[in-house]
Formats: C-alpha cells, structure tokens, sequence
C-alpha cells in the first residue's frame, strides 16, 4: 500500500488466450489490460469460468494446450517481454523473479517427498551456489517465516493441516524472493479462520518483502478487505477495474453492482437481495456484445451488438467530459459518452452515496419479512 | 412459538476409528457430534454454523436418519421417531451440497423427480413432475423434464436436487451446505428460494453452513457448532451482532467484511481439537483467551445471554467471578461482544 502507484511492474496489454485452434476455438481470455506495480495487492475477481485463472498462466505462460496466447503483450519490469521470451529466459524469470502459488495445496504438493526436501530442490535449481547446509537453513528460514516451527520439514504434506500446507506452499513461492507472486485462490479450501490466519501473514510479508500480489479468488468480500485495486472479469473480459475502496463505494458497472449484492452483509436489516438472474454464458456460445447483456437490467440495443470498450467512465450526463477518478475503468455502454440514456443514480458517482451506502444498500430491495417463524 | 416439527434430545454421534499403531487406544470413537439438542418449529429457519470438522455434516445426517445416533433421541412432530426410514423421509428430506454429483448423470431431470414420487405411490405423471419443478422456479417445468444434468448449469442442477426433496410434500428441509459449491452471483437466487418455500409452503429448514453472514441472511435462529458440540444459539441478528461465546467471536472476526474499518484482528489462533480425544471440559479453552480453570474441568452448559440467546461459556455462568459476568445477562453479552470485536459494531 505504502508504494501504491509506483512504476508498473507487470504490463498487460490485450492479453488474448483461446482453448482450441480455428472456428471451434474457445475465447476464455479477450483482450484483457492489467497493471500492477510494485508493492501492490491487485485483486482478479470473477465467477469460475471468467478467466481469471488463465489470464494469469497466460500472463506466465504456463497454460496448457489447447491454451494458446493469440494476442497482446505482457512486459516485466518495463523492458522485459514475456509473450516473446525464450524457454530458458523465462526458466530464469519464472520464481525468482515471478512466483506461482497454485489453487490447491492438497495437489501441488509432491505426496512422496517431505516438505524439505521439495523446499530445498527449489533452491539446488535455482541457487547452485548455496551448498546442503546453506540450503537447509534456509529451508528452515521459509518455514518459520510462514509459522511453521522448523522441525517440520521432514513432514510429508499428509502430516499437515490444510492450512500448513497453503503456508508451505506460500514459503515455496517466496523462496527466492520474487517481486510478484501471483495467488490463484490460495485460501479457497480452508476455514475461515484458517483463511483470515494465512492472511495476515500474508499481509506481514508483504510489507516486510514488498513483493507485489495477483490475488485470484471469487470471493469479492475478500478482495475489497485485503487488495489494493481490483480488477473484475466477466466471460473472459475485463468489465471494470478500480481501486478497491471506490469499486465498493460506487460499482460503475452493471456486473460489479449485481456481484456486490450478492454477499449478504453482517450488518444492518434484513432486507431481501436480488443477486444477478441467470446464469454466467456458456463460453462456447458467447453472447453477442456485451456478454453481460443477456443478465443485466440496464440492457440497450446496442449491448447486443457491439462489445464496450475498457475506459474511464464519462461525467454523469453525456456528452460531458470523463470523470475525473484516478485509475478507474469500466466497459459499459451506458458510460460512453455517447450513450442514449443517462447513467442510472446506482452506478454513478452521486455525492454523499458513500454514507448510506452498505452492501445492502441497493435499490430494488424489498424488506424480508423477519417476523415469521420462532420467537 | 410455532409447533415444533423436528426436535433433537440430546443426540450424540460417535464413529468407532479403525485402530492404528499403538497411538490410538483400542475402542477410540471420534465425537463428531455431542450432546446437541435443536427445536425446529414450523415453517422456521436454523442455521447450524461451523467450519469443517465440527459435526454440522453430520448433524443434518443423523437428523435424516441415514446414519442412526449413538444416543440421543429424535422427534417428529412431538413423538419418539422408530422403524422404518422410508415412512420417516416422506415427512424429513435431505438437500446435499454438491449439486454436480448429488444428480445421477445417466438419467433425465424427469426420472430424477420421478422416483420419489414413486416411491411415495404419488401421481407421477409428466404433469406432476412439471409441477414440481415449477416450485423451485424451473420455468417451464416441461423443458426440463426430458433434459440430463449436464445441460443445467450449476444453480439449475441444486434447484433440480431441491425440488426431488421437495416432491413427496415433506415438512422438514435438511439443507447441507447448498450453496457452497454455486457461483457467487446465482448463490442468493437458492437462498431465497429456500426463504419463498418457508414462506409459501411452510416447511421448516435446518441450513447448514460455514458462512456465518448467509446464515444471517436466511435463518431466524443461528446455532453455532464447535468440534461437535453447539456453543451458542439465538436470534440470527443478535448473534451476528453481539456474539457471546468466544468462538462466536473469533468466528466473525475471521469473516470476510468489506465494511470493516480497520484490520481484523483474531483473538485465538490454532485449529479445532482432535474429536478422537476431545479437550476435557470446555472443548473450545485450549484456544480460548478468556479460559479459565473451571473451562478445562467441566463442559459449560448453556446459559442464557439475553432473551432466546444462549451461550454455553462458563464467562456467562450467573455465579462466575469473572469480571465480564453480572447478573444482568443480556449486558453481559452486549458487553463480551464489544469489548473483543469492535468491528462488529456500528
């Protein structure tokens, strides 16, 4: 957070993947920009299905076929080109400069070495100067900095909890002190208090290593607590990305809106939530346009036939000069300034929103009727 | 207080554990569940709260009789519940978590809500089972009849795996966790599903689930479980609000919360207790920060909070010593909730 808007230290642009060649291809990825700077927590967030997790093997080049990069570029460090990389220049790249912590710790763990040993084969790769001692200390190093008291590293995962093993896999990650460590749904599987533990560690390595985070998860109520700026898919393309405490404040697009309604809140009345109706497309049929079209109540003609670029939304009438947000971003039609109708009150900046505006704040909620049942 | 239709007396859950090595003494049982005791009124909403391993699972199984309870007794409609199970179903139905494999793949959506109709010599012709479906708003119920679960998304499949519960009239919905495995954005169409068919129907549901906020959302009562045993229940806003039991606590600190102002902080740490040899007395003192030596001794039994809410802490004891107790309960647990999760107050 400290170094929020620091130069940027991965540059994505029009980043495109399919599964599957020719007319049967399957776009999971289309066109998609993302930026993260040093320091930062970016949080990708979306259904399964939207992307996410390829967009990010893209970004590392690691999608297996039929996943295949058509499209745009992803530059480390401002010079370094990934997309065009040799094998071995991303061999040298991959974990000490940019690591992968994988969805699910029960299976990136090798079952038949001990944690040790899989921790210290990191370093004999990477590190041919360290010697046995030197790579076992550090071993023990990786260990205690994730709590995990060093005796454990002749465990086999089977030994360790769900939650040991995520930090064995997060040390793992940060073995060779990477500058971004990208998190496919590193807490998914675990409780919520194990989760909320993992966290904060997290959080503490961060500010001590100042790595830069790609955090992936569906769970949006996560991402607004913990992340800097979010990014949020839809179908496999980017719908909005803003700062995290803007997208919470004031969701400009339709999709955001409906997936901030869908957490119910621990706070305040009950009132009935409406979610989003429908169902995420079937990627192989995509919608025409917008993808969102089909599911959104603001839908226009014009979101079934043509698809909305990622730009800065315009003032709240049209035809007014674009809103002046710092790094805010949203494809939607009704933000174009050339939109027919004015942006509805919900997804615009009205002043004062952000007082009276829970999760549960939005509009076309009816009260839930809490009197019925026990006492 | 509407009629209770389900009633849970004391019923405890032990699995034997196969003997390993020499570490594990001969007889060894896992307590999954202990001593819980639930009331589940007509058309009423409790949700049993937990996180993996506390007996929540099979709680809601034990309740559905599939797997009989090591003591303990239930009751249906105000009478002991004995002999055969199919008679006890038609009355208490199950919902299962995982909607992609509660569905056999081999055979129509039709033949799914078919069986139990069957079963139960209800009509069950093609007008039935569109009746059916159209409960749980599968529009229109005939489209779907001749189709195979892997052409309904996600959502539509548990709505599928609601509506054969709900094809023989029962009374009781036993929900596990039924939207866990759904994407967020078709989550809150279940669960208000759920809430229409309390409403319309008047059946009663027993929600099972990890995620405490739903729980608020859907249920009248909350009843949170710890390593196999209930620590607290209530109003589902009086326990979200001013949890009482230090595991509630800690529960709700861990929770996701965007409108929180400042970091979560957690008061315990550590994970839940091996249940082959559970903590002596209170199950939760090894990670509590409040515990005591009277926590380690003997099993608090619940006292009462304030009005219908009840926390099984010894802190809340009416003739403990601890500071945090008075004889006014119901300040006792707006005071315990302050005091340790700031964040859960406005």
């Amino acid at each position: 957070m400290s170094e929020f808007g620091a130069h940027p230290l991965l540059e994505v642009r029009g980043l495109s993947v399919d599964y599957g060649l020719g007319d049967d291809a399957v776009h999971a990825v289309s066109d998609a920009s993302l930026t993260l700077r040093s320091g930062e927590v970016h949080g990708l967030a979306g259904e399964s299905g939207s992307g996410k997790s390829t967009l990010a093997y893209g970004i590392t080049r690691l999608l297996r076929a039929p996943g295949v990069i058509t499209g745009g570029t992803v530059v480390f460090d401002g010079t370094r080109d990934l997309l065009g990389a040799s094998e071995e220049e991303l061999r040298q790249l991959r974990w000490s400069e940019i690591a992968v912590v994988m969805q699910s710790a029960m299976h990136a763990l090798n079952p038949v070495m001990s944690i040790g040993s899989q921790l210290t084969d990191v370093l004999r790769a990477h590190r041919p100067g360290l010697d046995r001692q030197a790579r076992r200390e550090r071993a023990v190093n990786l260990l205690t900095m994730v709590g995990i008291s060093g005796d454990r590293l002749r465990a086999y995962p089977h030994e360790l909890s769900g939650g040991m093993r995520q930090r064995v896999m997060i040390a793992m990650a940060l073995a060779l002190e990477p500058r971004i460590v990208i998190m496919d749904e590193p807490t998914t599987a675990l409780d919520v208090v194990t989760q909320r533990e993992i966290l904060e560690e997290l959080t503490g390595l961060r500010e001590r290593l100042g790595f830069a985070v790609l955090f992936i998860t569906h769970d949006l109520s996560l991402l607004l607590e913990i992340a800097d700026s979010i990014t949020i898919m839809y179908a496999g393309r980017i719908v909005e990305q803003a700062p995290a405490a803007e997208l919470f404040r004031a969701p400009r697009h339709p999709y955001s809106l409906g997936l901030l309604a869908s957490f119910p809140s621990l706070h305040g009345p009950k009132v009935r939530m409406t979610g989003i109706s429908g169902s995420p497309p079937d990627l192989r049929h995509p919608p025409s346009g917008c993808p969102f079209h089909p599911r959104c109540q603001y839908a226009m003609d014009l979101c079934a036939q043509q698809v909305p670029a990622l730009e800065p939304p315009a003032g709240p009438r049209p035809g007014l000069a674009p809103h002046p947000e710092a790094g805010r971003t949203v494809a939607c039609w009704l933000h174009d300034p050339g939109s027919p109708v004015p942006v509805p009150p919900e997804l615009s900046l009205v002043p004062g929103a952000a007082a009276v505006r829970g999760l549960a704040a939005v509009p076309r909620l009816t009260a839930i009727d809490s009197s019925g049942g026990t006492p | 207080m509407s009629p209770p239709v389900l009633e849970a007396r004391a019923v405890s859950k032990h699995f034997p554990v196969h003997r390993r090595g020499k570490q594990i003494p001969r007889g060894a049982v896992v307590h999954a569940v202990d001593d819980v005791s639930l009331v589940l009124g007509e058309a009423s909403i409790i949700a049993v709260v937990g996180e993996s391993g506390s007996g929540k699972s099979t709680l809601a199984r034990t309740l559905a009789r599939l797997t009989p309870p090591t003591s303990g007794e239930v009751l249906l409609n105000g009478t002991l519940v004995h002999g055969s199970r199919a008679r006890y179903a038609k009355t208490v139905q199950l919902v299962l978590q995982d909607p992609f494999s509660s569905l056999n793949p081999v055979h129509t959506i039709g033949y799914h809500i078919q069986r139990p109709l069957k079963i139960y010599s209800v009509p069950s012709g093609a007008e039935e089972i569109a009746g059916v479906l159209e409960r749980v708003a599968l529009t229109p119920g005939r489209e779907f009849i001749g189709k195979y679960p892997h052409e309904l998304s996600g959502g539509q499949r548990q709505r599928v795996a609601i509506a054969r519960a709900l094809a023989v009239q029962p009374k009781v919905l036993l929900a596990d966790e039924p939207v866990s495995m759904l994407d967020v954005s078709i989550r809150l169409g279940v669960l208000n599903l759920l809430a229409d068919l309390r409403e319309n129907e008047r059946i009663a549901i027993l929600y099972v689930t990890h995620d405490i906020a739903s729980a608020r959302y859907l249920a009248d009562d909350i009843a949170v479980m710890y390593a196999g045993r209930i620590v607290e229940t209530g109003r589902a806003a009086d326990v979200t609000d001013a949890p009482a039991h230090p595991y509630t606590q800690l529960l709700l600190a861990a929770a996701p919360d965007p409108e929180r102002s400042e970091p979560a902080e957690l008061q315990a740490r550590g994970a839940p207790p091996s249940l082959v040899a559970p903590p002596s007395g209170c199950r939760f003192h090894p990670r509590c920060r409040y515990a005591m030596p009277v926590c380690a001794q003997q099993a608090p039994p619940a006292f009462a909070v304030g009005s219908g809410h009840q926390s099984a802490c010894w802190l809340h004891s009416p003739d403990s010593s601890s500071p945090t107790s008075s004889t006014e309960t119901a300040e006792t647990a707006g005071e315990a909730g302050e005091e340790s999760t700031p964040e859960t107050e406005t």
